[in-house]
């Protein structure tokens, strides 16, 4: 579809339901955003130390047409008006996925408008766009949530490359499964954010994996160095503990960040993801940025964690560089980014 | 059971290598044990030794990864799974019956919707924090028959 047939405010809906969020949005020309209602299942998964596929699924389809009503009559648009909707496919839980796309085309079908498979990380590289329309490129992404760890350099809307990835577990998937191993329950992200806040970052020297060595990531031998270091220390303070592992997280993903960013020549350095919700990681990223003299960008925490407004974003920018997607999409547990 | 003992991740590595060299289309190898204990390294050797060239990430976020290697490997992570139903909707019959090799994680909570026949490796932390000792088990009429290879395999880190 040529840019023409879209117009450059046109309204799309987003929907977004890869993990454990139910969210949907209405975003005009992938810059203004009219609304974005979230819907958390955190408290459905809590008990169980972590997200339950089945659960989740089943929470979504219960979800997924009161809030996408909800995100419509709150932008004070009908459904006549709504131009385009753009849908997560992956990556994320097979069964999850398949209730956004799903709902988005039947919901495309039945308005008569173009369909859009949305890619999750695609989708949070457009995010801190969306609340900072000057940023330039190229443009530098940290994106880190419970699923991925990677940094991506963007010269423009669809292009993008991959500089470093984990080799192991994601950032988050650590703080959830440290978090795990200290009793802390279930999101481990911010119960681990809470107890740092009065522990010593410097207790505990933990290992800072490959942190002069390339882009990539690996964050499995750093749980292990936790669980090692509690039993032959079972007096130590979980704050402690909880402050060092996220000073070694943190210390890590802001360094290959500020690398990177300066290797490239990049404009600007953004974060994204879940974990850039995470106090210590926004301070210290701020903190390099400000020494570097380089544009940094923080996303507000509702536009780091998954929402359904960097969905209609992306799906505005995918619909005007390769039109509309077939509705017999199917949802991709493992889609890569590039 | 063939207990073995590794004393660094390069050497649990190096073991699930010396596995994944006698692996074969429609095998199941169910990966067990504490966190931290090195499943992860256990399933980047294993990848390696099959030939995939792309590294072996955690697949808990997605529950299955697959990889292509001089066969195919499904890579599974049911730490989150709380039900056998749940099991059944990743497909995994469908998965064993493909031209591939499946290693799950954390596969004591599915153990009921196992097959008849499967390796259960379970890795346990030793005494000082790279050491390792790796319990092999060989489930099943099928593998029981492979124990004399298998014995063979895991000699060199054999206690016995």
């Amino acid at each position: 579809m040529s840019p023409d047939v879209i117009s450059a405010d046109a309204p799309i809906l987003g929907i977004e339901t890869s993990c454990d969020e139910t969210a949907a949005a209405l975003v005009c020309g992938g810059r203004t955003v009219l609304s974005s209602v979230v819907s958390s299942q955190v408290d459905l998964h809590a008990r169980f130390g972590g997200v339950v596929p089945e659960i989740a699924s089943r929470a979504h389809l219960d979800l997924i047409i009161p809030i996408v009503a909800e995100s419509v009559v709150s932008s004070g648009l009908s459904d006549s008006d709504i131009a385009a909707v753009g849908a997560t496919y992956g990556p994320g839980l097979v069964g999850s996925l398949l209730v956004g796309v799903s709902a988005g085309k039947a919901l495309a079908l039945a308005w008569g408008v173009p369909f859009v498979a949305v890619n999750h990380l695609e989708a949070h590289l457009y995010a801190s766009l969306l609340e900072d329309p000057d940023l330039e490129f190229p443009l530098v992404v940290l994106l880190v949530s419970g699923g991925h760890t990677m940094i991506v350099r963007m010269d423009g809307p669809g292009v993008y490359e991959i500089l470093g990835q984990t080799l192991d577990d994601a950032a988050g998937e650590a703080f959830d499964k440290v978090a795990r191993f200290l009793g802390l329950g279930y999101p481990g992200g911010p119960a681990i954010d809470r107890l740092a806040m009065s522990g010593d970052p410097a207790a505990i020297n933990f290992p800072r994996a490959m942190l002069d060595d390339g882009y990539d990531f690996s964050f499995s031998g750093l749980k292990t160095s936790v669980i090692n270091w509690v039993r032959k220390h079972p007096e130590v303070e979980a704050v402690d503990v909880a402050a060092s592992f996220q000073q070694a997280v943190v210390d890590v993903l802001v360094a290959k960040a500020r690398r990177a960013a300066h290797d490239t020549g990049a404009r600007g350095l953004a974060i994204g993801g879940g974990v850039a919700a995470n106090s210590q990681l926004r301070e210290s990223f701020l903190d390099v940025c400000v020494r570097d003299d380089i544009r940094g960008f923080l996303p507000s925490r509702e536009m780091c964690t998954d929402n359904a407004a960097m969905v209609a974003a992306a799906a505005w920018y995918r619909l005007n560089l390769d039109g509309p997607s077939p509705l017999d999409t199917g949802a991709f547990p493992n889609l890569a980014l590039a | 059971m063939i207990q073995a003992r590794t004393t660094s991740s390069d050497e649990t590595a190096a073991l699930a290598a010396a596995v994944a060299e006698l692996a074969g289309a429609g095998d199941l190898i169910v990966l067990s044990g504490d966190l931290g204990a090195g499943k992860t390294a256990f399933a980047k050797g294993f990848g390696a030794a099959l030939g995939v060239s792309e590294p072996i990430t955690s697949p808990t976020f997605t529950l299955v990864r697959e990889y292509v290697g001089r066969m195919k490997l499904y890579h599974l992570d049911v730490y989150r799974l709380e039900q056998i139903e749940e099991a059944l909707d990743l497909g995994l019959a469908e998965l064993l019956d493909d031209d591939a090799v499946t290693l799950i994680e954390w596969g004591d909570a599915i153990l009921p919707a196992l097959p008849p026949d499967y390796l259960e490796v379970r890795l346990e932390l030793g005494e000082s924090d790279d050491d390792r000792v790796i319990e092999v088990s060989l489930i099943g009429r099928a593998w029981a028959a492979r124990s004399v290879v298998v014995g063979r395999a895991l000699q060199r880190w054999s206690s016995c």
